[in-house]
């Protein structure tokens, strides 16, 4: 059912400006992974695999097993059967509604979790993030009090207070007007290239799998459909450098989705 | 988990309203219940023995005719009465609940107040393991009894004139069947006078100064007759009371105790259930079980938490009373460890009703609804009720730890019997529903 993440061959600007990581050893590996809910099947026999400083986005129609997988992989749910390379203390999270406490200020919260982490130097991490973030200027403000963007910012920075190779991003841009979404994934993309983090996320936005994705999963109906990258996803319906979203649609309905 | 203990104290201590309402308002609550429980039930189930036989309840004193029995008949206007046929089933009654307690007018009741020399007695029997009750019917009985001893101490004042009329003036008195004749004072003096002016020594007049000693004498015998008579008068009927079932708290320490335990209740249950709630509110429930701190790990920290906070409310919440009312502060040790031991419980029980209700909201409004039911069939005095319904509300009250806590506190406070068993059985709790919270766990996210 896997088949191997084919080299990118063109596409969006912004990937192809960033450029496909170069390929190793992958930073994160699942396989075969199946997870049951009763008598429905989640997901059936998905693998997934992502190589250092690489963004890969995890698509398809809603009930198609995109947040299992990521559920999965963050060690939040345990698969039925499968194997996942990396333990959940390896891999950072960040679910779809920021996990804050409004009570708390930024930095706080910050502090909080990197106590929770273990990390060493817990106000040096705290500081690293929040200049990472930009939210310097907003750290003894209470979480409650900063805009969606701002929270989601935060809530990104949690998930990278233990400095994990991997990030998962659970729809990161859902809850964000167009400027805090423009903002947030050129932080997560200058982690990916800065700090050679690979960040697997989930969408429902095309856009942000065109745009800011070296690698594209499809799921459908639990099922891995497609790996490649956007550009091959239009390739893959015959109408390569077109409309992805049109193509992506395409793709789904030729293969009865 | 310490620095989610300090996570959550810190979100407390932003929240003063919060804390505010989460202890002033428990604190109102029992002291409403408390200045309740003062009050006693309308009309108590009661048990009744008259052994008193009918038509032999006649007294006569003083040439007034009163009935024993109507004793008896005073006591079934106040009370909703269950007569009885003996002893034993009156006893049995008061042990199961069916009553909240019993009275039992002995036989020879008439015959002591006829003779008036010894006090008649009876007995009472109740359940003291509600001092509420239990204050309850002795008031009853003495209010009864005070009647009862109105009416007799007339009769017995009239008793108790004519006998000094006799001393004084002499006459002719009936005892055990015999007439005597009594000379009196005013007489014996009269013959002393003579005797003294006319009696030369070794005078004849010796039987008169013969009959002079034996008036000396009866005048003696009936001034202790008189002297036993005026005692019957002071209390004609006293009461002897048995404790049959349960502890001899002090009304005073039983509503502390009540009110404290329901502010106990309260805070615990309302503190534990929302900061386990709110950590799926806030969606930080997820972040921090997957590998961070383990479930478990984390339902102790709440237990924790919340048992803290409120034994410490709880605590001075006591003290804070024991300015008003006799509270013996050498317990202080005995008070930490039942409220804490109820702590736990209530805490555990909270933490199980944040995970079943996943919503702070949710989670406040079911454990206050769960509160006022569990703490009110507690409550829930026997006697009050049939005896089946009786045992059920013991059964259901027995699964929450507010009876047991209630009984620990009230044993750490006044002393009487069972804050073993009672802590034992908040211990037994406090596992049971913080397994019930970790199963509830699985589906809190």
């Amino acid at each position: 059912m896997a088949r191997p993440a084919p080299a990118r061959a063109g596409g969006p600007a912004r990937a192809e400006a960033a450029g496909r990581p170069e390929r190793g050893a992958p930073m994160l590996e699942a396989r075969d992974l199946t997870k049951r809910f009763g008598k429905r099947e989640a997901l059936r026999g998905v693998s997934v695999s992502a190589h250092r400083g690489e963004l890969v986005a995890v698509m398809g129609p809603n009930g198609a097993g995109k947040t299992t997988l990521l559920s999965i992989l963050a060690g939040i749910q345990r698969a039925d059967s499968g194997t996942v390379s990396r333990s959940s203390r390896e891999v950072g999270w960040v679910p779809q509604q920021p996990a804050l406490y409004g009570k708390l200020t930024v930095a706080e919260n910050l502090r909080l979790f990197a106590r929770l982490e273990g990390a060493p130097d817990v106000e040096g991490t705290v500081e690293r993030m929040l200049a990472q973030t930009g939210l310097e200027d907003r750290a003894r403000e209470r979480v409650v009090r900063l805009s969606g963007g701002n929270r989601q910012r935060v809530n990104v920075a949690i998930g990278l207070v233990g400095s994990p190779p991997v990030l998962l991003l659970d729809e990161p841009g859902a809850a964000l007007d167009p400027r805090q979404r423009e903002r947030l994934w050129e932080f997560v993309e200058a982690l990916a290239e800065e700090e050679g983090t690979t960040v697997l996320y989930s969408t429902h936005d095309v856009g942000e799998a065109e745009h800011h994705a070296h690698q594209v999963v499809v799921l459908a109906d639990g099922e891995r459909i497609f790996s490649g990258s956007p550009a091959e996803l239009e390739g893959a319906v015959g109408d390569p450098g077109g409309d992805f979203e049109a193509a992506f649609v395409a793709f789904l309905r030729e293969r009865g989705h | 988990m310490r620095w989610l203990l300090l996570k959550d104290l810190r979100i407390l201590g932003r929240s003063p309203l919060l804390v505010a309402l989460l202890v002033i308002y428990p604190v109102l609550v029992s002291a409403l219940i408390g200045f309740a429980l003062s009050r006693g039930p309308e009309k108590p189930r009661v048990a009744l023995l008259n052994q008193v036989a009918y038509g032999t309840g006649q007294i006569d004193l003083g040439g007034r005719s009163l009935d024993t029995r109507r004793i008896g008949d005073d006591f079934l206007r106040s009370v909703d009465a269950v007569t009885v046929g003996s002893r034993e089933e009156a006893r049995r009654l008061v042990e199961d609940g069916s009553v909240l307690g019993a009275i039992i007018i002995p036989a020879e009741v008439t015959q002591r107040l006829q003779s008036g020399l010894q006090p008649a007695v009876i007995e009472v029997l109740y359940n003291a393991e509600d001092p509420v009750k239990a204050r309850y019917l002795e008031d009853l009985v003495k209010s009864q009894v005070q009647d009862a001893n109105a009416q007799l101490t007339r009769a017995f004042s009239d008793v108790a004139l004519q006998y000094l009329d006799l001393v004084i003036r002499g006459g002719r008195i009936s005892i055990l069947g015999r007439d005597a004749n009594i000379l009196g004072l005013e007489r014996s003096e009269q013959i002393l006078r003579a005797a003294q002016a006319d009696l030369p020594e070794r005078s004849p007049l010796r039987a008169q100064l013969e009959e002079v000693i034996r008036f000396a004498d009866g005048a003696r015998n009936n001034l202790t007759l008189a002297d036993e008579a005026l005692t019957s008068v002071g209390s004609p009927i006293r009461v002897r009371t048995e404790v049959v079932e349960g502890g001899g708290t002090p009304l005073g320490s039983f509503a502390v105790a009540v009110a404290v335990t329901v502010t106990l209740m309260f805070v615990t249950l309302l503190l534990a259930a929302g900061i386990l709630a709110i950590e799926r509110e806030e969606n930080a429930f997820l972040r921090l079980v997957r590998g961070l701190v383990s479930r478990t790990g984390l339902l102790v920290e709440k237990v924790g938490l919340s048992a803290a906070c409120s034994l410490l409310v709880a605590l001075l919440m006591l003290l804070g009373l024991a300015l008003f009312v006799d509270l013996e502060l050498s317990r202080a040790g005995l008070w930490t460890l039942a409220l804490g031991a109820g702590a736990l419980a209530f805490a555990a029980m909270g933490v199980a009703i944040g995970a079943v209700a996943r919503e702070v909201r949710a989670a406040s409004l079911l454990a206050f609804m769960l509160s006022l039911p569990i703490a009110f069939l507690a409550l829930v005095p026997s006697g009050a009720v049939s005896s089946g319904l009786y045992t059920f509300i013991r059964v259901v009250s027995a699964l929450f730890p507010f009876q047991p806590a209630l009984d620990a506190v009230e044993a750490a406070i006044g002393g009487s019997e069972g804050l073993g068993l009672a802590l034992a059985h908040l211990a037994v709790l406090t596992l049971g529903f913080g397994v019930l919270g970790r199963l509830a766990l699985r589906r809190f996210a």
